[in-house]
């Protein structure tokens, strides 16, 4: 593989990791706050369709990512509702919401599939998209992937400097000491999971509007899934998260232009790496199983009410 | 006790939205294909009977690829008087195709075109409980005494766009963005490969399998791929326009298929294999019509039949290549189907179609090989 081929397979691995990691980031703050939510392929899709169609009406790519956004914060209202006020079981509305999702999409998208929209454009930055090597992988890509640079800091920064931070981490860990020192648990898990919500829906909003700009159902293509597992993979930290959501990004850039480049592998097995990878990921953090691999402790718990 | 009223809460909520996804799915169907038809059994009985024609596609319409092309196909049947037709899209291929097209039977459309091919048994199915309908099945093999199938040379087209593909090359290295490893795929990649060797006989075509159909972020990326590994012309197999975008985008050319792609990449497209179903169809309602239609047929027609075609070329594309793939358009036309026609090396260099021999259907439809200049490989 020559240098120029290199240097592109890590510009589409930082293009195609970008939308997990917006994804894996939101996941991560909603399980911080002890709530597990398996509807972010849903979520995903659905925020899709609304970024493409604010995007397609308004003519304003910033106005279709804030739609993208809502579109995930009030499909996390619904769950946070099921779960928080509801009692109900986290798995099951989780996987309500990713059903629900794909079943929206295909009813309100399908009249849309093939129209496009403007969307968001690659914004050479300057000087910085002329240096050599690091230019042209990070630096000449659409704004969305400049956000997605700085938000794994302020995500660090929000878990651990900020009261808010520290006191869904808290709610995650053990809701019934933490209203005890007078937090209010639901109103927080209610802003973990909403907030979280948000960030996913920026992730399908990046799908409909930088990653490609031609509406069709289905965007999501199981990114959801992988950003789940993402957050076990990385421990429930922002920083492992990029390395995860760069990781499979450049697993799925790399078969690509190991088929491209002509080899004897079977397209079949290339085509399954990112998968297997998922697995073996699982795996691996399962058996290294000490304490600081573990999430957070009330993770899944419902809060029940006293009396 | 409030904790149980919850509980129930929470699933009558989750029950709503399993009738509502539900709902959403019949409703989209019967809005176009049943809605219109009960009025009518009351209304026209004594009057001369319309005839009625009715289209199951795969996938959505929308405004580009295979199923659109059939629908272009239908609106031709539409115009015709005395004629009415309806369609039923995005029908799942398995028993949900069984639904719908026994649902049209009941109707009594008078003829039915299922265009896929997962069509193929549920449309065999329903024939034998209408034998007074007539069936027709794209693609499939299977038929019955009043059911035919149909299907196109779409290498013919292939061939062609080739041709130009190879001659607007500069750097010798085409990709093609491939669909499944079925013999329909492989066998437009040769056909494609075998006119780009035509024009340019040390040119490569680099396959990449997306195993999709329809999957435009995949199929971008896909093409943006093969940019990179050096092609500078893109060919595709999927519905999307996600590889002609990547060619636009990168300035590089692109040959697109089912139907003109060119409002997707104004400035790459140079032409594209595309299918024309409005004379067939026409002609096969006709025959039903008048009773000369017959059971049990396969048909399986080119560009003598004006089945396929190539869409206008971009005007980028100079004279000289022009008047060379009119030349070999023309004598396509007259039913002089060359191709295939050897001799023709597999990928490892070895004669598999002797000089003068034209491989028979069969083995075209069962193709499994790639022709020598293709990179890549199949399983």
């Amino acid at each position: 593989m020559s240098f120029e081929l290199i240097i592109a397979l890590l510009a589409a691995t930082v293009h195609s990791g970008t939308p997990i990691l917006f994804a894996t980031l939101g996941e991560m703050l909603t399980e911080k706050g002890g709530v597990l939510n398996l509807g972010v392929e849903g979520m995903m899709s659905v925020s899709a369709f609304a970024a493409f169609m604010i995007c397609l009406t308004t003519g304003s790519a910033w106005l279709g990512l804030l739609a993208g956004g809502v579109a995930g914060l009030l499909m996390g209202g619904v769950h946070a509702f099921v779960t928080v006020n509801c009692l109900g079981n986290q798995v099951v509305s989780g996987l309500a919401l990713t059903i629900l999702g794909g079943g929206l999409t295909e009813f309100m998208g399908t009249p849309y599939i093939g129209t496009s929209t403007e969307g968001f454009r690659p914004l050479m930055l300057p000087l910085l998209s002329d240096l050599p090597v690091l230019g042209p992988i990070f630096f000449r890509h659409s704004i969305l992937v400049y956000i997605s640079y700085i938000l794994p800091f302020l995500f660090w920064f929000f878990m651990r400097r900020t009261r808010l931070g520290l006191a869904i981490t808290a709610v995650g860990e053990m809701p019934a000491a933490a209203a005890a020192v007078g937090l209010k648990p639901r109103r927080l898990r209610w802003f973990a999971v909403t907030a979280g919500g948000f960030l996913v829906g920026l992730s399908g909003a990046y799908l409909s509007l930088a990653y490609t700009h031609l509406w069709t159902t289905g965007l999501s293509g199981g990114r959801g899934w992988i950003a789940v597992a993402l957050v076990i993979f990385a421990f429930w930290r922002p920083f492992r998260a990029v390395v995860g959501a760069y990781l499979f990004g450049g697993v799925m850039a790399f078969q690509l232009r190991l088929q491209a480049s002509g080899t004897d592998i079977a397209p079949q097995f290339l085509l399954m790496l990112p998968y297997a990878l998922t697995v073996l990921v699982l795996v691996l953090s399962a058996w290294r199983g000490t304490r600081r691999s573990q999430g957070p402790g009330a993770l899944g718990v419902n809060i029940e009410p006293e009396g | 006790m409030q904790k149980a009223w919850k509980v129930v809460f929470t699933v009558l909520m989750l029950a709503a939205f399993a009738v509502a996804l539900a709902g959403c799915g019949d409703k989209a169907e019967e809005e176009k294909a049943e809605a219109p038809a009960v009025e009518q059994e009351q209304a026209e009985a004594p009057e001369a009977k319309t005839f009625k024609a009715g289209f199951v596609y795969v996938s959505p319409i929308g405004d580009a690829g295979y199923s659109y092309s059939h629908d272009l196909g239908r609106q031709y049947v539409d115009k015709m008087d005395g004629v009415e037709t309806s369609f039923a899209e995005n029908v799942a291929e398995g028993p949900d195709s069984e639904r719908v097209i026994r649902n049209m039977a009941r109707k009594g459309f008078d003829v039915i075109f299922a265009t896929s091919f997962g069509f193929m048994d549920p449309m065999i199915k329903v024939a034998s409980e209408y034998p007074d309908l007539k069936f027709m099945h794209c693609s499939g093999f299977k038929t019955a005494d009043n059911a035919s199938n149909y299907f196109g040379r779409m290498y013919q087209a292939r061939y062609l766009t080739g041709l130009v593909a190879g001659s607007m090359t500069s750097s010798g290295q085409i990709g093609y963005v491939a669909a499944m490893q079925i013999p329909e795929v492989i066998r437009g990649i040769n056909a494609f490969t075998l006119g780009v060797r035509e024009a340019n006989p040390d040119a490569q075509v680099r396959v990449v399998w997306t195993n999709t159909w329809y999957d435009p972020v995949l199929e971008k990326d896909a093409a943006i791929s093969l940019l990179d590994a050096g092609c500078d012309v893109i060919a595709q197999h999927q519905d999307s326009p996600g590889p002609q975008e990547a060619a636009e985008e990168r300035g590089a050319y692109s040959v697109g298929y089912n139907s003109d792609m060119t409002a997707f990449a104004p400035k790459a497209h140079l032409t594209a294999a595309i299918w024309n179903w409005g004379p067939f169809y026409k002609e096969t309602v006709e025959q039903v019509r008048d009773g000369s239609w017959k059971g049990g047929e396969s048909h399986w027609m080119g560009m003598e039949k004006d089945i396929v075609d190539i869409a206008p070329f971009g005007s980028m594309v100079p004279e000289d290549v022009r008047e060379l793939v009119e030349a070999k358009k023309a004598e396509l036309h007259q039913g002089n189907d060359f191709v295939f026609t050897g001799p023709i090396k597999d990928q490892a260099g070895e004669v598999v179609i002797a000089e003068g021999e034209t491989p028979s259907d069969a083995e075209l439809l069962g193709m499994k090989f790639f022709v020598e200049g293709v990179v890549g490989n199949i399983d």
